[in-house]
């Protein structure tokens, strides 16, 4: 668990924090018509009358959008609901055609779950998911063109989201930036939501309150909207926090109220009183009947489920012997676990993960690359670590050769034959070269002798050098032993 | 159950309707008669009974994920009062 806690010479505060999570979900028409959910084309083109709120138009629920949703809600380890209902949530705003939402109200289409989210001291700690429903998504309001016109685009208007509501089990920043992560990543294992926050497809609404360390009672509590990136969200946290804190101390009160986070300033704003709170008047979608699902349905969607980020992360720690931290990283992103098992695959693992965090991944940042564009392949990589553990090559030749394939994209085991890079095992070989270093040097050897062992360092170095880095360490090592005796 | 004339105002905030003052007094009569007669439903014992949510029993038929609309924003704009850019144009609303 992540200890944080606010300190002021008054006393002890702890914070309290859920979220709610806006995701687009990934089909190819909108979870009402059969306009499609294509980003970034020309504005206005992907509505139809349906989306346009046109009198008349009737809504058909899209099987895609419904199937994304219970696989998500299996993802989240959480309870599929056979029935659920579809509500009009109603208000008036310029990028919602209809006058209303087609959302879920009283019966969502997933219940409660959990995930468990990784902290840097190690440590996991278990989420609670209070729900998750399906609703369409807005239009996107354009302010800044006019000083006195907004501009709207409908083309968004009706995309189907998944929106994921958390208890409020967040207790740090730290947590909300672990479950953000997480959540972003069975996501994208699922293929349910492409998980970009700065894009849009994904959202955040913060709520945070706080109070005195040990009691058990919950306080106003003030609703952050459209948190668009992890550090913001864990940066709004803080300051909100230390903003009730302060309210608090100095004898006041909070108010239930909407705010706004300002990344620039690290301060939330008011953005909207209680006084002035929607009021939705939900009631039941009158042209959706209710969505039934089947047992066998949801079993079907289960047996498809491909491997989740912490059930990999356990094979990989138990199977192939990666330390857990190792095998969080890898894990979180899909790609990246696809290509280390790829380069993992008839080698020593470990080896393999190392090379890839260490000077893989330094390689890709150099080059501002992502995984799927790596100059070195996964099957290269692998071979690469294979011909240092058949000690073919030493780990600093491997080096060497790694600069070459980041380069040309060339076979390792092509780049060692055609450069001569070969270790040389070969005892005589080696021997040669350590009585040429000895001869060279009397001066250092009388030293050793006379009990100055340090410089057995030395000696090593000088007969790597000499054999251009080929000789095998190990080998260097104990045959100068021998000889020094 | 009876409303007063502030709820009126606020349903008509809500609705985004111009109910004028002198309309005020017509329009809860009007209001309150329509829920009396509501009440009248009240008579009927649901106890045990499940809330309807629709009289039609068909469960919901789904649609495939294809892409059959769209490309149409001639006719998706062509009732808007103003329009610039492909885009609907409004008075600014800024919350």
């Amino acid at each position: 668990m992540a200890e944080y806690i606010i300190e002021t010479e008054k006393g002890k505060w702890e914070v309290i924090c859920g979220l709610e999570i806006h995701c687009q979900i990934i089909s190819n028409s909108k979870i009402f018509s059969g306009a499609s959910t294509e980003f970034g084309d020309d504005v206005n083109e992907n509505v139809s009358f349906v989306d346009a709120g046109m009198p008349g138009m009737l809504p058909t629920l899209n099987m895609e959008c419904v199937h994304q949703a219970v696989k998500t809600g299996l993802g989240l380890n959480a309870v599929i609901n056979k029935y659920s209902e579809f509500s009009r949530k109603n208000y008036f705003y310029a990028d919602l055609p209809q006058g209303y939402q087609i959302t879920q109200f009283v019966h969502p289409i997933v219940g409660e779950g959990a995930i468990d989210i990784d902290l840097a001291d190690g440590s996991t700690k278990t989420i609670r998911i209070e729900r998750m429903h399906i609703e369409q998504d807005a239009g996107k309001s354009i302010h800044d063109i006019d000083p006195k016109k907004s501009f709207i685009d409908l083309n968004r208007a009706g995309v189907g989201l998944m929106e994921i509501v958390t208890k409020p089990d967040f207790r740090a920043p730290e947590e909300a930036g672990a479950f953000l992560r997480k959540l972003r990543s069975i996501l994208r294992y699922l293929g349910t939501c492409d998980g970009n926050m700065d894009e849009g497809s994904m959202r955040c609404d913060v709520n945070v309150s706080v109070r005195p360390l040990g009691s058990d009672e919950y306080r106003t509590r003030c609703e952050m909207k459209n948190v668009n990136s992890v550090k913001f969200v864990m940066q709004a946290i803080e300051s909100e926090a230390k903003r009730h804190v302060e309210v608090y101390e100095n004898g006041g009160e909070i108010c239930q109220e909407t705010r706004q986070f300002d990344p620039v300033t690290l301060k939330t704003k008011v953005m909207r009183k209680k006084e002035f709170a929607h009021d939705y008047r939900y009631f039941p979608e009158p042209d959706l009947p209710p969505l039934i699902l089947s047992d066998n349905y949801i079993a079907k969607i289960k047996s498809e489920l491909v491997e989740l980020p912490d059930a990999k992360k356990a094979r990989f720690v138990n199977e192939l012997g990666l330390t857990p931290y190792d095998a969080m990283v890898i894990c979180e992103n899909k790609e990246v676990a696809q290509f280390f098992e790829q380069a993992a695959q008839g080698c020593d693992a470990k080896k393999v993960a190392n090379w890839l965090m260490g000077d893989f991944f330094a390689m890709l940042n150099k080059k501002n690359l992502e995984i799927k564009d790596s100059p070195v392949s996964a099957e290269n990589l692998g071979k690469l670590v294979t011909l240092i553990c058949k000690d073919v090559i030493s780990g600093k030749i491997a080096k060497d050769v790694f600069e070459i394939m980041a380069e040309t994209g060339e076979n390792p085991e092509e780049i060692v034959e055609k450069k001569g890079l070969k270790q040389v095992t070969d005892t005589s070989a080696i021997e040669a070269i350590i009585d040429e270093v000895i001869a060279a040097n009397p001066d250092n050897v009388a030293s050793y002798k006379a009990g100055k062992v340090n410089l057995m360092g030395w000696f090593v170095g000088q007969v790597m050098k000499q054999s251009q880095g080929k000789a095998n360490p190990g080998m260097v090592n104990k045959l100068l032993k021998d000889k020094l005796g | 159950m009876s409303i007063d004339n502030d709820t009126v105002r606020r349903i008509a905030f809500l609705a985004r309707l111009k109910v004028e003052q002198d309309k005020l007094e017509e329009t809860k009569e009007e209001f309150n008669k329509i829920l009396a007669w509501v009440e009248e439903l009240g008579e009927v014992n649901t106890d045990n009974v499940e809330p309807l949510v629709s009289v039609n029993s068909e469960s919901l038929t789904l649609r495939q994920d294809e892409v059959t609309a769209g490309h149409i924003s001639e006719e998706i704009l062509a009732n808007a009062p103003a329009k610039e850019y492909g885009y609907f144009v409004v008075p600014k609303v800024v919350e």
